[in-house]
């Protein structure tokens, strides 16, 4: 299916945010559905911003923002429905079982609570949380309140996955995990984006990549396409991120 | 400059990062602040000591001569100031336990473990005596000018009762840590704390219920049951109090067994402090199973899966809810005499609901910010597909059905005393509760549950105002329940501290 013909997940047009300084510049954005987007920069390159305004957690200065179709500025509920963010500091509640924890998250989205118990049931397997699943989540390591996060992020269905840095602090056991939930809802139609400073993650996992620098896209595409622009074959995510960000501090 | 890792080079390191949380506690880390926070305090300073002329005023005469009636109701004062002196230094000493902050660095670093702590107890006693000089000081300063230069004598008094708090506190914490465990303690050296810190206003509020029919601590001090029963003027029990009334002689005394009393605890238990420590660090650890297995997901709107939720987090955190709930302890004194008055015939309902109301405001102020500012999941909450006034709503329910379950039978067995005063008392204690979560409301900000203690440090305006509020409610409820129209006078005082908060809430701004 090529681009033009494939729902748009996700689309930024113009947006804009600045708070001592511009995070965000007039940004232009298009993903597609069933699309895994990774989103890589330097730090402070606004890609978090980025994100934070998509799910409604900042307002844009200027510009507009549609998910799924829905204007997210003008109706958030609506797209907050099809939507999930899941940030590098998992947020959970201490005092809640990982069980209890998708309950609530479920009752928030108004799911039915037969499908959201058997999706919290398939979750929780998938993860490996079951030996948990009822105990609280005050003695969890990071990888495993990182996993109740994901699962509570899941538990709605969403259409659009959005993820800050959803790997770091985490184990290679546990970040296979993740990995493998994430390409799974790809592969069943969801779209996922994704923060990363761990470019082999980005080079293996995403469909496209865009690269940020200065709250602008500098870049964007496959990663043979990123090379192209380059001019270097053969080479990893690495050197053409380098590369690219270096000529536009240069510019 | 002192040798590194010496005992004078680490009280050095203490005392300037005490020095620096006193200041940021002033300013709240903001150092444009400072100015202000000098300002204030020279404010609170002259209140003070008008509020101290206008208590004690009346006693500066008072002398060695005075006899055994101002030897008890001083040696009540002492051991009530001390009771609560050692409430605090409890909280000191297990915070200190629990606070990971440097404990890694400390344990494995060269420097001995036994210094480091021994002077990190010398600093919560330092912080006791400071504390319990800036209370006693406006009262001192006032008799002092008043009775004479003897009465500053009770300095010396006050710093040995900061000494020998911390002292017990020590002793107290350590025993607790050997009998209970690291994992118990926390919470329960928090509930002692609170336990003793009430404790004594209570016994000698429910003392006065019995003896006077009132709720007067000062009733059951001058009782002629508690006269009869103090020993001689010459008992080593009234040392304390003849120090304050100027007996150098007891004032050597009492401070030298003070300061023996905390060198001794220092020295003993410093050694144990940093296995304590560790003990208290590996609690987080420990986890709870819930008996409900996987039990169905039942079907709730999203308002009430809030609620729920906040419900449910506040009855599993035994820490935060003894922390909350611990103000109810307060309203014994007044059931109390509800009961003994509502026996006998008279009443009192006039004299409770201020009580009632102004706990129910407080309660409600602590509730509102546990749930509106300490949200542990923001970012989910703020995600999902309800709009924010939706959320905020349901919060606020939250905080009003809490309420409602606690005030409602008190409320409610008022009824049998005078239905007039019981309405007035309901509608007292929503109005206290619903301005104390307005407040909260207003100046509501992003934070961890677990830094509920840190909560009136992040705003002293919304703190003072919610005070100011709960009494302003609890004089309207009062006045009103007598029948006094002078009720409209706290009642629009109320209304414009709202106005206020209203104004300058860094929220709506």
């Amino acid at each position: 299916m090529t681009s033009s013909n494939r729902p748009i997940a996700l689309a930024l047009r113009g947006v804009s945010k600045s708070f001592d300084r511009p995070a965000v510049d007039a940004l232009d954005l298009t993903i597609y559905g069933g699309e895994f987007y990774a989103l890589v920069g330097p730090n402070g390159a606004g890609k978090t911003t980025t994100l934070r305004m998509v799910v409604g957690l900042l307002k844009p200065d200027t510009g507009s923002i549609r998910v799924g179709g829905v204007d997210a500025l003008s109706d958030p509920v609506a797209a907050k429905q099809i939507t999930a963010w899941l940030s590098d500091e998992p947020m959970i509640y201490d005092k809640l079982t990982p069980y209890e924890y998708l309950e609530f998250v479920a009752g928030l989205w108004r799911i039915d609570p037969a499908v959201a118990q058997a999706r919290a049931r398939e979750l929780i397997g998938w993860l490996g949380l079951e030996p948990h699943a009822n105990e609280r989540c005050e003695g969890f390591s990071r990888g495993m309140r990182q996993k109740v996060a994901l699962a509570g992020a899941l538990v709605h269905d969403p259409k659009l996955i959005i993820l800050d840095e959803p790997l770091t602090g985490l184990d290679a056991g546990t970040a296979r995990q993740v990995k493998d939930v994430l390409r799974a809802r790809v592969r069943e139609g969801g779209t996922v984006i994704m923060t990363t400073h761990i470019l082999e993650v980005a080079e293996r996992m995403a469909d496209r990549i865009g690269i940020i620098a200065g709250g602008r896209l500098i870049a964007e595409g496959t990663l043979d396409e990123l090379r192209e622009k380059t001019g270097e074959t053969g080479t990893g995510l690495e050197d053409t991120f380098l590369a690219l960000v270096a000529e536009q501090a240069a510019a | 400059m002192s040798q590194q890792a010496s005992l004078s080079w680490l009280a050095g390191h203490e005392f300037r990062l005490g020095w620096r949380d006193w200041v940021s506690l002033m300013t709240a880390g903001g150092r444009t602040r400072a100015r202000i926070a000098f300002v204030a305090l020279v404010i609170v300073g002259i209140f003070m000591h008008v509020f101290a002329y206008w208590t004690v005023a009346t006693h500066a005469d008072a002398n060695l001569a005075s006899g055994t009636a101002a030897l008890v109701g001083i040696t009540g004062t002492v051991v009530l100031s001390w009771s609560l002196l050692l409430s605090q230094a409890m909280e000191s000493v297990t915070r200190a336990f629990y606070s990971r902050s440097d404990l890694d660095l400390i344990l494995t670093s060269p420097a001995s473990a036994r210094k480091v702590f021994a002077v990190r107890m010398a600093r919560i006693a330092l912080a006791a005596v400071t504390i319990a000089v800036f209370l006693a000081a406006p009262f001192i300063n006032v008799l002092a000018a008043l009775g004479g230069g003897r009465w500053l004598a009770s300095y010396g008094v006050v710093v040995a009762m900061g000494a020998s708090a911390t002292a017990a506190a020590l002793a107290l914490t350590i025993a607790l840590f050997r009998i209970i465990g690291a994992k118990r303690t926390r919470l329960v050296a928090q509930i002692v704390a609170a336990v003793i810190g009430a404790a004594f206003v209570i016994g000698l509020q429910i003392v006065a219920i019995f003896s006077a029919g009132n709720l007067s601590r000062f009733s059951a001090l001058q009782s002629e049951w508690m006269l009869r029963q103090a020993p001689d003027t010459t008992s080593a029990v009234w040392w304390p109090a003849r120090a304050v009334l100027g007996d150098y002689v007891a004032l050597a005394a009492v401070v030298i067994f003070a300061l023996a009393v905390l060198a001794l605890a220092i020295f003993v238990f410093s050694r144990r402090f940093g296995e304590h420590a560790i003990a208290a660090a590996g609690v987080s650890t420990t986890t709870v199973r819930q008996r409900r297995r996987t039990a169905a997901f039942r079907r709730r709107s999203p308002g009430g899966t809030l609620r729920h939720k906040e419900w449910t987090l506040l009855r599993r955190d035994p820490w935060l809810a003894s922390q909350t709930l611990m103000q109810i302890l307060y309203l014994l004194p007044p059931a109390l005499l509800l009961w003994v008055t509502f026996r006998t015939g008279h009443d009192a309902s006039v004299v409770l609901i201020p009580v009632i109301v102004m706990a129910a405001g407080q309660l409600a102020g602590g509730l509102a910010w546990l749930t509106i500012s300490g949200e542990d999941a923001p970012d989910l909450v703020s995600t999902a597909p309800i709009a924010s006034n939706r959320i905020l709503l349901a919060k606020i329910e939250a905080v009003i059905g809490m309420i409602a379950l606690v005030f409602a039978p008190i409320v409610a067995f008022l009824a049998f005393d005078a239905l007039f005063a019981t309405v007035v008392c309901g509608l007292g204690v929503l109005s206290a509760a619903a301005a104390a979560t307005i407040i909260q409301l207003c100046f509501r900000v992003q934070a961890r549950r677990s830094h509920f203690r840190r909560r009136q440090t992040s705003s002293r305006f919304a703190t003072f105002a919610e005070a100011f509020s709960s009494i302003a409610w609890a004089a309207t409820s009062g006045l009103a329940a007598a029948g006094l129209w002078q009720a409209a006078g706290p009642a629009v005082v109320a209304l414009g501290i709202l106005a206020m908060v209203w104004t300058i809430s860094p929220s709506r701004n």
